[in-house]
């Protein structure tokens, strides 16, 4: 078991680390055009790659329902916007579909 | 003042709604790991990094040792350098003691909230998000393991959508306004996606491999009309 609380330290640092870092590099400094082109792009190359295509193993048994779920977070947040009514939506269509299909 | 916290708290809820059940569900899992109560919130509590302590779990059953498990955390949380690097060009002049705590707490989705909040970040702001993130995960997680037997697995499966439809719905507006975000976005999911299924990178530097890629090659296709908008 102590094992383990050297598991989870070692793990906050390695976690911690990364996070840090960035901001003794770059914070107030000017950064080269292309660089800051770059730096720009990052979040949207980030949510494509973290939520594609992680998210059709959060139903393992059947993808088709996690997809039903982002599918009415995609239509419910273009009509309307908002994020909380997209994110529970989504939660309770995702159980629909797997309470009915299973 | 007043409108940074009214900002930060509408912000932070949706954060906090798609964490919990997240915690939930890593709450329930430890416990059927066979690992105690207090050592479930000091994963949550002290390393706050949603995707990695999943897999921290799903190795420590493989029976990997300390080395292996930290080392494919280090790995797989290597992309928050990254949204760290975004983050640092959009803080103003900040006095470093706030860096220290504000570094912590640069999970994917504060980072999506942070990044496509518009205008300059304040520290209100950042540390409002964070606070609601960081109670939300570690609450949750404490909640799920003693709660976790009762509830059926397919709810908790369910809410696990919770936090990719936390990271589409802060996306829409973007695409809304932004061809180039679209595609970007969904280049860099079907690049994962190929990359997963080529297994030639270990666990977790596909999606690094993804953010360096696609920025880099967004960066030579932005205008800097487009780049203006994605950032302000």
């Amino acid at each position: 078991m102590n094992n383990l609380l050297v598991v989870i330290l070692g793990m906050a640092a390695v976690t911690y680390g990364p996070r840090l870092l960035p901001f003794f590099v770059f914070t107030n400094r000017e950064m080269p055009k292309r660089v800051d082109a770059f730096l720009k792009c990052i979040p949207a190359a980030a949510i494509g790659a973290l939520i594609i295509p992680s998210v059709f193993s959060v139903t393992p048994d059947m993808p088709l329902a996690a997809l039903a779920g982002m599918t009415f977070t995609m239509i419910f947040g273009w009509w309307k916007g908002g994020i909380i009514i997209p994110v529970l939506g989504s939660v309770a269509v995702t159980y629909l579909v797997l309470f009915f299909a299973v | 003042m007043t409108r940074q916290i009214e900002d930060a708290v509408k912000a932070g809820i949706p954060i906090f709604i798609g964490y919990v059940p997240a915690a939930i569900a890593f709450g329930i899992l430890s416990k059927g790991c066979g690992i105690t109560l207090l050592e479930c919130f000091l994963f949550s509590a002290v390393v706050f990094a949603g995707a990695s302590q999943f897999i921290a779990l799903n190795l420590l059953m493989t029976g990997m040792g300390s080395g292996g498990i930290i080392l494919t955390t280090l790995l797989v949380n290597s992309r928050h350098f990254l949204m760290s690097a975004y983050l640092s060009t959009r803080i103003g002049r900040f006095a470093k003691r706030y860096i220290f705590l504000m570094a912590f707490g640069v999970t994917d989705e504060v980072f999506s909230v942070l990044s496509f909040k518009k205008g300059p970040l304040s520290k209100t702001f950042i540390f409002i998000v964070q606070l609601f993130a960081y109670t939300a995960w570690v609450s949750g997680t404490v909640a799920g393991y003693i709660l976790g037997g009762f509830l059926p697995e397919i709810l908790t499966q369910s809410m696990g959508v919770a936090l990719y439809s936390l990271l589409l719905a802060i996306l829409i507006p973007e695409i809304k306004t932004s061809v180039t975000i679209l595609i970007l976005t969904i280049a860099s999911g079907l690049l994962n996606t190929l990359l997963i299924k080529l297994d030639i990178l270990p666990k977790g530097w596909t999606i690094i491999a993804c953010i360096l890629i696609i920025a880099l090659a967004g960066s030579f296709f932005m205008t800097d009309k487009v780049s203006e908008k994605v950032c302000e």
